[in-house]
């Protein structure tokens, strides 16, 4: 019930991104109102000397239904809320009112994109972006003489 | 047409712009339901969901990386409570660019239908999402009503 997943990133390739020539436009169309219709998770975004981690609160998405992905230059998380939701209900209520997250953040030169590493617990979507080698965080300790 | 002119990317400013006005849109007009009387602002922690079925009325509650153990639930009459606390744990040494997740102790308190049965109640924790069960009373469902 309260099950860490390992969720493995996986960058997205050239191939994906350009539209497949043989599908329909209305296919692209609705994927664009999708993304127009998704929900932006709440997050928590902070810096130490050698990763920047952010915490994505995504309730409703398991490890099946969560896509994160990155380049050189984005980072995407995407979720789909998976309920137990019997037949034949209908709403008294609704805060939420899609089934989609989604968001999106621009990544800096230092950031290694190579090696993400994400963590979905109890619908806390947590991703841990390490700075490359070179660029991190130094003391310099200053003599004074 | 212009579409094409302006969708650079999936995450262009002009989509970002095109997300807002949407937003603008569905906050000027207003839920399409009457305001129930204790319903709280938008971005209230938790968000909850409500659906009804003949058979039984189910509350979601939205809240990611809570305790269960820590949730207070509890039902008088037709007036379902839900309260519970979620402290974050703030790394003192980082730099924090966004502090957007809620932090601290929260209560909500719904009406429900009156025709549910208070002993009938089940209430699981999964994936970040508070599902409560709330059956309804034998003599108030639909009952199926042969004519001879």
């Amino acid at each position: 019930m309260v099950a860490t997943h390992d969720v493995t990133t996986r960058r997205s390739s050239a191939a994906e991104q350009k539209p497949d020539a043989s599908s329909p436009e209305s296919e692209q169309q609705s994927a664009a109102r999708e993304r127009d219709l998704a929900m932006l998770p709440v997050v928590d975004i902070f810096e130490d000397p050698h990763q920047i981690t952010v915490q994505a609160e995504m309730p409703g998405v398991s490890k099946e239904g969560l896509n994160v992905h990155a380049d050189r230059n984005n980072l995407v998380i995407e979720g789909r809320i998976g309920l137990d939701i019997p037949a034949g209900m209908s709403a008294l209520y609704a805060d939420l009112k899609t089934t989609q997250y989604r968001r999106s953040f621009v990544l800096s030169g230092e950031l290694d994109a190579e090696h993400i590493a994400a963590t979905l617990k109890d619908g806390l979507l947590t991703v841990r972006i390490p700075k490359r080698v070179e660029f991190r965080t130094r003391k310099i300790k200053v003599d004074v003489s | 047409m212009f579409e094409d002119l302006f969708s650079f990317g999936a995450d262009g400013i002009f989509d970002e712009f095109r997300r807002l006005e949407s937003q603008m849109d569905q906050l000027s007009r207003g839920s399409s339901w009457p305001a129930e009387i204790r319903s709280m602002q938008r971005g209230t922690f938790p968000p909850l969901n409500i659906g009804a079925t003949p058979e039984r009325v189910d509350v979601y509650v939205f809240a990611a990386g809570v305790d269960p153990k820590s949730l207070d639930l509890s039902i008088q009459q037709n007036l379902l409570s839900v309260a519970g606390s979620r402290k974050l744990e703030f790394n003192e040494s980082a730099n924090y660019y966004r502090r957007e997740r809620f932090d601290g102790d929260f209560r909500r308190v719904i009406s429900l239908p009156d025709d549910l049965d208070p002993e009938r109640v089940e209430a699981k924790y999964r994936d970040g999402v508070l599902q409560i069960s709330i059956q309804r009373r034998e003599s108030a469902r639909p009952r199926q009503i042969t004519v001879n």
